[in-house]
């Protein structure tokens, strides 16, 4: 399967489910696409049969905003009906609400708080090591999120612990909602501040490159003793200029003229990928 | 209708008092476009801080400024500026006594469809329980223009919880009679009395309408200081009617209408029926969808009044 043009194909899905639940977070979710994509369709050991068996890599979405993103794909992956989740996202009484809810399928932890995340998948990876389970565990999120206290209080314990089971994924896009990162609270320098941590850092310089992403799981597969970290240079918005890079997209719902432009761009970049 | 938001007032009226108090101090959490903010922000760069998604930092830094002689008003999320930073709230807002206004946008079931991390149907509770810490929910901008009028001035902590969207008018530019910490009677009545807070003002308001044309005579208070609570209102109410209806949006427990039941039951014991969300995560809608879903809206007030005077 061509990942890449999964993801934009996904990200279609995302923007028409956006436009009619009449909210979403759209810039986190193009951001973030193909790390969702690599590691459902190419990294993490888990499906719609060993959900249900409680026997399968762990995945917590942190940045829980990108919810239609995480929608998108695992309708994608099976877990429930595509047609459902974009007709009926954030609908009065249903199920797909804005913010990842583990009464669905495929999804284990409620987020939306963020920060939240990082100590969640701790806790997953430290109890898979002493079930003495193969299951990996996977936490992504942003980068205005890292401003959280607690993503530093998980920092500590997942390097303490020496979770070598652990991968998180920083979705670098430099952007939230005020701005850019480095204006609101400054980051800088991420991945020196990582690796003081003592986590594995592996620097992704294409973060919607689905390649330099199965390379970088790969890296972080093979450290045994140390967490990892994936930092995922991402742009925010991808695939259209219309919103790209673009702070105000952070929640922005297209209008008619947006979506036709967006809905075009991202067709053209799934053909060409 | 007026289109200005309770938390649009509540930076109109900052906007207005930092131009002559220089010690007036707007933080954010990320949440500057929320919280209506942006203006005050490009205003007065010198008293705005911005701390980025650090809601515990939030709170803390803005104790911190208060204890050096400025006045601070953090603003954030309902949800996250109480339950997120509740020991900062408690230990270095209400314990340390310090002069924050802690201000809570965007509160109740606002975010609707974003789902409980997003609600606030826990902060009066939480916050009431703080020694010190007072309570209000504004029911419309007029009431939270004169409220936040008082707060500027005032030394003392307090939390003021406010929706996400414009309301429509409780009461008017040149009719908006406020007291501080005292309840505003809407209307005297002898069957039922209904008392709310914050955005359920309104629905008391039309509940009491419907009741009227059914021949039910209605007591409206407008209780938005939670705490302390205007007890010899409530007093004063329960008095003068058969029965009590709370209506509040948040959790059916610790919240406005439990101490409304305690002020009852020691003075004036009658039957008091409290209106809130259920104890579960609301259904998935819009902030009215939610409301008319679990009878919060005129309609669902007035037929449990009327069912609980029958009762
Ligand atoms: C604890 C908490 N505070 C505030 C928010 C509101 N919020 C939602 S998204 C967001 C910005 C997130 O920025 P970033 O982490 O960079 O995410 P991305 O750019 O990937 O969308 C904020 C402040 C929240 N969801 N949780
Ligand atoms: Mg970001």
């Amino acid at each position: 399967m061509n990942l890449s043009k999964l993801a934009y194909q996904l990200r279609r899905d995302v923007v028409d489910m956006i436009v009619a639940g009449k909210g979403g977070h759209i810039g986190g979710d193009m951001s973030v696409m193909e790390v969702l994509v690599t590691l459902y369709f190419h990294e993490m050991n888990v499906t719609p049969e060993n959900f249900a068996t409680g026997q399968h890599d762990h995945f917590v979405m942190s940045k829980g905003h990108s919810v239609e993103a995480l929608y998108a794909v695992l309708a994608a992956k099976g877990f429930f009906p595509r047609e459902r989740v974009m007709k009926e996202f954030s609908q009065f009484g249903s199920p797909f609400i804005g913010h990842p809810n583990n009464k669905l399928p495929g999804i284990e932890m409620n987020s939306g708080a963020l920060g939240h995340g990082l100590p969640v998948a701790v806790g997953m990876a430290l109890a898979e090591r002493i079930n003495g389970s193969p299951n990996r565990v996977y936490v992504v999120m942003g980068d205005g999120e890292q401003a959280e206290g607690s993503v530093w209080e998980g920092a500590m314990s997942g390097a303490n612990y020496k979770l070598g089971n652990l991968c998180a994924i920083l979705d670098r896009n430099r952007l939230q909602i005020s701005g850019s990162t480095e204006d609101v609270m400054a980051l800088e320098n991420l991945k020196a501040k990582w690796t003081a941590f003592g986590w594995n850092v592996i620097d992704v310089a294409d973060g919607n490159s689905v390649a330099q992403l199965q390379d970088a799981f790969a890296a972080a597969k093979a450290c045994t003793n140390q967490p990892s970290l994936v930092l995922a240079n991402t742009v925010k918005g991808k695939g259209s200029s219309v919103m790209e890079n673009k702070a105000s997209w952070h929640h922005h719902v297209p209008n008619a003229e947006e979506y036709a432009h967006i809905m075009a761009d991202l067709k053209q970049h799934e053909e060409e990928a | 209708m007026t289109n200005v938001a309770n938390k649009q007032m509540i930076c109109d009226v900052l906007m207005q008092a930092a131009k002559t108090d220089k010690d007036i101090v707007v933080l954010c959490s990320d949440s500057r476009g929320s919280a209506s903010a942006t203006p005050f922000a490009k205003a007065f760069p010198e008293q705005f801080v911005e701390v980025g998604i650090a809601e515990q930092d939030l709170v803390g830094i803005a104790a911190g400024m208060a204890r050096c002689g400025k006045r601070t008003f953090p603003m954030s999320p309902a949800c996250f500026i109480t339950a997120r930073s509740y020991e900062q709230c408690k230990v270095d807002v209400a314990y340390s006594h310090t002069n924050v206004k802690l201000i809570g946008i965007s509160g109740g079931v606002s975010y609707g469809a974003l789902g409980m991390s997003h609600h606030s149907a826990q902060d009066i509770a939480c916050m009431s329980s703080i020694p010190g810490m007072r309570v209000y929910l504004p029911s419309d901008c007029h009431q939270t223009k004169k409220l936040m009028e008082v707060l500027v001035k005032d030394l003392e902590p307090a939390y003021i919880r406010v929706g996400r969207n414009a309301v429509p008018e409780v009461y008017s530019e040149d009719n908006c009679p406020f007291e501080m910490d005292k309840a505003t009677v809407i209307q005297q009545g002898s069957d039922v009395a209904l008392i709310a807070c914050g955005e359920m003002v309104l629905y008391a308001k039309q509940a009491a309408d419907i009741l009227k044309a059914q021949g039910i005579s209605a007591y409206v208070l407008d209780m938005y200081c939670v705490k302390p609570l205007d007890t010899a209102a409530v007093i004063k109410a329960a008095s003068e009617t058969k029965a009590v209806v709370t209506i509040e949006e948040h959790s059916p427990f610790g919240g406005m209408g439990s101490m409304v039941a305690q002020v009852v039951a020691a003075n004036c014991p009658r039957k008091v029926l409290t209106l809130a969300l259920p104890d579960t995560p609301v259904i998935t809608g819009t902030s009215l969808e939610v409301f008319k879903h679990y009878g919060l809206t005129g309609d669902g007030i007035a037929a449990k009044a009327k069912e609980l005077l029958n009762a």
